[in-house]
């Protein structure tokens, strides 16, 4: 495994002192079940990020990660309403977020355009069928196995009582590890970061920049669709608002974990830190009652500083050379 | 009797500048006269693009001075040496594509009508100005045409415009008759003659010696980084500025290139594109050196692209070894044994942010084209397979690099080059397509690469040169295909052809006829003696 | 080389295709086509005209600003707020204030964008939620309802003048007052250069910081006017107020020929976007589709039209081959 780089050890301090500061100052935040606990809400968050990371990485974006999430929700729900048993619903699941981010990514490569106007028409577009399908009505009655994936613990499945690590976090420790290994590891992983440097150079050296920049929305469709069912088993409902502004979440989790946003640059392992960060951040928060909205503005504030960050202090670098 | 000397309007004295380790400019003086063109001669990578940047502002000099009408000035932002009067046209040139002529030549200062804070841009009269400006400069466009739809040499009028109407006292001129055809550069003449009966001096930087006698009144010479020989050009010629270029007998810059052809291992006929190029057709032996000679923008890159696989609306029949290919994707062209290293190094060439090791195994992953060793474990990274592959081709080539792991952006631009090539030779290609392979780098690094080249074809590959230097061109190729606008329009074994004739394929003009023994214009697959 | 479609030529083209849409409505409808319906059409137009004037100046530096509705909502809070808490402030003073707190957040997203050479995206989106927060913890959740608006903020957007309410008037001064802009203004002229090219807008002297932040700042003023004003309308202010909206603005941007590339956009074809988006709006009750449609329409409005354009600025290749009747010219001569 690589050596942690420099801004991977800024993280894994600030996740520290998070749980030093947070720790001392509320009762039970270090207690075991309240870091299970904590890893609910960003394991979610965490699986779109590391779809994410490969995008931006490879020098695109995609905002409709979140409403497709939704969209596959909705079929799945829908499949489950004819009746369908388990595994179909997963398939149908993962077909509709795959779709989603075919869609994607036949726009960005077949007509060449910016991924990020493509993914805010295609968020609003698949934001809004969500909207027209249900309404303001809502799915619920999913089967227990869904929820037991959403709200259980590794131990309760295999019977091992201590084992609390939530399915989850063991969920998003596997695809962390596959997604790693894939970005750091293999030719494709290579191949990702030099058509982020420079896509024409890449081209020109045979890469096919095309193919790999449709699988990577395709791929994302598909992460989508599992974030998707782990949450749907979670909360136990699908709303058409189902992960309502978390492409926002995802790209901060992304900037913060050290990808640069012009592509060429960054690791999951920061992705994965960064994410665990937001998580014990927001969960502490929510100890504490702040409420949604004012967690998401410290987000927001979050990632302008991330950003700032490295430039003031290379700038300040440069000044005092 | 010798005149007064005339009195400079721009003096630049011992002017030093230096990018990390490349000692760029050393020690240049020039002087610039008002009325008086200066021609600015000297090798690729010379200096001359650093040495106007420095004039126009981009640059601050390290050290040195630069003195305007006596007093020394300092140009802290590109603005503040226009503002001076200086004014540089380039090769490619900077232009606001979707705005009309007129803006461009009036960006930023556009002429105002109104009282006070309430002023608003007087559209007719900026109209009429440029209009005037234009028709100065005998472009034959209407200031309102929007510039996106102009050609590159009406692009170079608008530029020539706008230096006039903003009183320029120096124009500076950088390679500006590279694209343009014959009669447009006679026309380009009298515009400069007209620059200087108004008082311009003008600096005039050019690798065509007949431009050179023309038009320009006195030279500077520039030899890596330092300015070797000035002189009045009519007390000068060509092989004494040749030697003050080179510093060597020109001979000795390019090596011996063994004539050992076989087979033909290429076959391309009919290579054909909607707008670019037309009926492309040419062969290529093992052990050849095939040079594509024509003017910028004579679609001799294009067709390169196609062969590689980067046009998709090309079409044709290419043979290589025998059998028919069918690319259409630059992996199908790599596997097929070609290899291409593009014009812009920067661009197209290799990826500035990665670091050397990274560049060289960039094509060759996952077991992509012929390596000798496999680069990789089949779709898993092995740094240490890598390294050994990057090793190879550093020392054989002999890239100068602190290691593997510098950023190619740390390079100088010949080891860029090199690095660049490696990437392709590690493939081991049957044929490699160069594309201006000396664009832009040093003397020294040049005469590596020609040095590359001869080996390359001693060790059994076939080279495809595409250049616009006519010395590299014949001095380095077996055959030479001449494109002009897209078609193949002659192609000359070596010695059949001088200078002249190449120069008259390309621009399309008819050559008188010559007392010796007329060489043959239009030649046309020429039956090789075996 | 086909030439591109020239930008008139489109907007004749979408000016056409507004014109059908319209009468195909009618058609089902007539009610559609009276001059109530063209006025309701109008207001709800106008807040997003305003918006739209100001991203386009954005849009064209190739930046992004995802921060509008965030804005829009942030200073029409304050300002409802502030008019609860001090009855006594004149309108002017009102509308002074919203223009000033919208620059201002404007102003935040060039600063950083300009001073850290900060990718604009990302810079908005993370103001677009910083702000929505900030309405939050300055309202500490509660609404500001009808009664609570002030009166002077409820008039506003109602008050006619020659037979058009306000709201129209706000809408055309701003259009206007951006075409100057755009069109008279040398500010505006370095703003398509500057997007056009930024190496060379640097190189010819415009002060590309300066025109930068001043199309973030004008963008945020222009925003926080719309917030007053939406809150006038609609006589309520609470944290999700224009939730998601930044999108439509950026939706009729595009549909109006602006491209997200930056350098090219005409303030006729924003509005002819605005008006489109607006009869799509105005029709889908009449034809009765629900307005859960509305966004999905705006999603596939924006994708349908950048295709389009794509197709229209499709780079053909230079031209290196003589045109055959140029080659056949010169045969002959």
């Amino acid at each position: 495994m690589k050596a942690l780089d420099t801004w991977e050890r800024v993280l894994l301090a600030l996740i520290v002192a998070v749980y030093v500061g947070f720790g001392t100052g509320i009762d039970g935040f270090l207690s075991p079940y309240a870091v299970a606990d904590s890893t609910y809400n960003v394991s979610e968050k965490a699986l779109i990020a590391l779809a994410m990371a490969l995008l931006v990485v490879a020098g695109e974006i995609d905002l409709s990660i979140a409403a497709t999430m939704a969209l596959a929700s909705l079929a799945m729900g829908f499949a489950m309403k004819a009746g369908a048993p388990l595994p179909v619903m997963l398939a149908v699941a993962a077909a509709t977020g795959a779709a989603c981010g075919a869609l994607n990514g036949w726009l960005v490569t077949r007509w060449k355009l910016p991924s990020i106007v493509v993914t805010i028409g295609t968020l609003s577009l698949y934001r809004g069928l969500a909207q027209v399908v249900l309404g303001d009505q809502a799915i619920t009655g999913y089967p227990e196995t869904l929820s037991t994936w959403g709200n259980g613990s590794v131990g309760d499945v295999i019977g091992v009582p201590w084992l609390i690590v939530p399915i989850e976090f063991a969920v998003l420790l596997v695809a962390a590890l596959a997604v790693g290994l894939f970005l750091h590891r293999t030719v494709h992983g290579r191949r990702l970061y030099a058509i982020g440097a420079n896509p024409v150079a890449s081209r020109f050296s045979g890469i096919a920049v095309d193919r790999y920049r449709f699988g990577l929305f395709v791929f994302a469709g598909l992460m989508a669709a599992l974030a998707a069912v782990l949450l749907t088993g979670r909360i136990g409902s699908t709303r058409p608002n189902l992960a309502m502004g978390w492409e926002l979440d995802a790209v901060t989790i992304v900037i913060l974990g050290g990808v640069a946003i012009e592509g060429g640059r960054g690791s999951i392992v920061g992705t994965v830190l960064a994410a665990v960060l937001l998580g014990s951040f927001t969960f502490a928060l929510g100890m504490l009652n702040v409420s949604g909205i004012v967690m998401s503005m410290i987000v927001g504030a979050l990632l302008i500083g991330a950003m700032v960050l490295p430039r003031g202090v290379r700038h300040l670098r440069t000044r005092f050379a | 009797m010798t005149a007064a000397a005339p009195t400079p309007w721009l003096s630049l004295r011992g002017i030093h500048k230096r990018f990390g380790p490349t000692h760029a400019l050393r020690g240049v003086d020039l002087d610039l006269v008002p009325g008086e063109a200066l021609a600015l001669i000297g090798e690729n990578g010379a200096g001359k693009s650093t040495l106007v940047k420095t004039l126009t502002g981009v640059h601050a000099p390290d050290d040195g001075e630069i003195l305007v009408e006596g007093r020394p000035c300092r140009f802290p932002r590109a603005c503040d040496a226009q503002a001076a009067g200086i004014v540089a046209v380039h090769q490619e040139t900077v232009m606001f594509e979707e705005l009309t002529a007129a803006e461009n030549i009036f960006i930023g200062r556009q002429p105002m009508r109104g009282v006070g804070p309430f002023t608003w841009i007087d559209w007719p009269r900026m109209n009429r100005e440029a209009q005037a400006a234009l028709d100065r400069v005998g472009a034959g466009f209407a200031a309102t045409t929007p510039v996106r739809q102009l050609s590159l040499a009406q692009r170079h009028l608008i530029e020539i415009a706008r230096a006039l109407s903003q009183d320029a006292r120096v124009v500076i001129l950088d390679e500006p008759t590279a694209a343009l055809s014959q009669q447009e550069i006679r026309e380009f003449y009298g515009l400069v003659r007209g620059l200087k009966a108004q008082g311009v001096a003008v600096l005039f930087i050019t690798h065509k010696f007949d431009e050179v006698f023309a038009v320009c009144d006195r030279y500077v010479v520039l030899r890596d980084g330092a300015s070797v020989g000035q002189g009045a050009i009519a007390e000068a010629d060509e092989p004494s500025l040749v030697k003050l270029m080179a510093g060597r007998a020109i001979e000795h810059v390019y090596p011996p290139i063994a004539d050992q052809r076989g087979e033909v291992v290429m076959r391309v006929a009919g290579l054909s594109h909607p707008t670019e190029f037309a009926d492309v057709g040419f062969e290529l032996r093992r052990g050849e050196i095939l040079g594509f000679y024509g003017l910028i923008g004579a679609g001799r890159s294009e067709a390169m692209l196609a062969l590689m696989g980067l046009k998709p609306e090309a079409r044709g029949e290419v043979e290589v070894a025998g059998r028919r290919l069918d690319i259409r994707q630059p992996a199908d062209a790599i596997t097929a044994g070609l290899a291409y290293v593009p014009e812009e190094r920067q661009r197209q060439g290799g990826i500035l942010g990665f670091s050397v090791r990274h560049n060289i195994s960039l094509a060759g992953l996952a077991g992509r084209g012929r390596c000798e060793t496999p680069l990789s474990r089949g779709h898993w990274l092995s740094p240490a397979r890598e390294e050994g592959f990057a090793a190879g081709l550093i020392e054989r080539l002999r890239i100068r690099t602190a290691d593997q792991h510098t950023p190619m952006s740390g390079l100088s631009g010949g080891n860029q080059q090199k690095v660049v090539i490696a990437k392709w030779l590690g493939l081991n290609p049957r044929i490699v397509i160069l594309d201006e392979p000396t664009k832009g780098i040093d003397v020294g690094a040049k005469q590596a690469v020609y040095q590359l080249i001869a080996e390359m074809v001693e060790q059994g590959l076939a080279v495809i040169l595409v250049s616009s230097e006519l010395p590299e061109v014949m001095h380095l190729a077996h055959r030479v295909v001449v494109m002009k606008r897209g078609r193949t329009v002659a192609e000359f074994a070596r010695g059949e052809a001088d200078a002249e004739m190449l120069v008259a394929a390309a621009s399309g003009l008819s050559l008188p006829p010559r007392a010796e023994a007329p060489a043959p214009v239009f030649h046309y697959r020429t039956e090789l003696a075996a | 080389m086909t030439k591109p479609t020239t930008p008139m030529r489109r907007e004749w083209l979408l000016l056409g295709i507004i014109v059908l849409l319209a009468l195909a409505v009618g058609a089902r409808a007539p009610v559609f086509l009276t001059w109530r319906n063209a006025l309701d059409i109008g207001n709800d137009s106008a807040i997003l005209a305003i918006l739209v004037m100001g991203q386009m100046l954005v849009l064209l530096t190739r930046g992004v600003d995802l921060s509008v509705a965030s804005n829009l909502a942030l200073t029409g809070m304050l300002c409802a707020l502030a008019a609860k808490a001090w009855p006594a402030l004149p309108l002017p003073v009102l509308v002074l204030m919203a223009c000033a707190i919208g620059a201002g957040l404007g102003f935040v997203n060039g600063f950083l964008i300009m001073r850290f050479q900060l990718p604009a995206i990302v810079v908005t989106l993370g103001t677009m939620s910083a702000y929505r927060g900030a309405i939050f913890v300055a309202s500490g959740g509660a609404w500001v309802n009808d009664h609570q608006v002030h009166p002077a903020i409820k008039g506003l957007p109602r008050d006619t003048l020659l037979g058009l309410p306000m709201l129209i008037w706000c809408a055309a001064a701003v259009v206007v007052l951006a075409l100057v802009l755009l069109r008279w203004r040398r500010e505006g002229r370095e703003l398509y250069a500057l997007g056009g090219n930024p190496s060379a807008a640097l190189y010819a002297g415009i002060p590309v910081s300066r025109r930068l932040v001043m199309a973030y700042t004008l963008c945020g003023a222009l925003a926080g006017l719309a917030g007053l004003l939406w809150v006038g309308r609609y006589s309520i202010a609470f944290t999700e107020l224009a939730s998601g909206y930044e999108l439509t603005v950026i939706a009729a941007c595009v549909i109006g020929g602006v491209s997200i590339g930056g350098g090219v956009g005409t303030v006729s074809g924003a509005v002819l976007g605005v008006l489109f988006i607006g009869v799509i709006n105005g029709a889908l009750p009449v034809i009765q589709v629900s307005p859960f449609w509305q966004q999905a329409i705006a999603g596939a409005v924006i994708l349908v039209s950048v295709v389009l354009n794509a197709r229209a600025d499709r780079h053909r290749g230079r031209q290196i081959l003589e045109r055959p009747a140029a080659a056949l010219q010169g045969a002959s001569a």
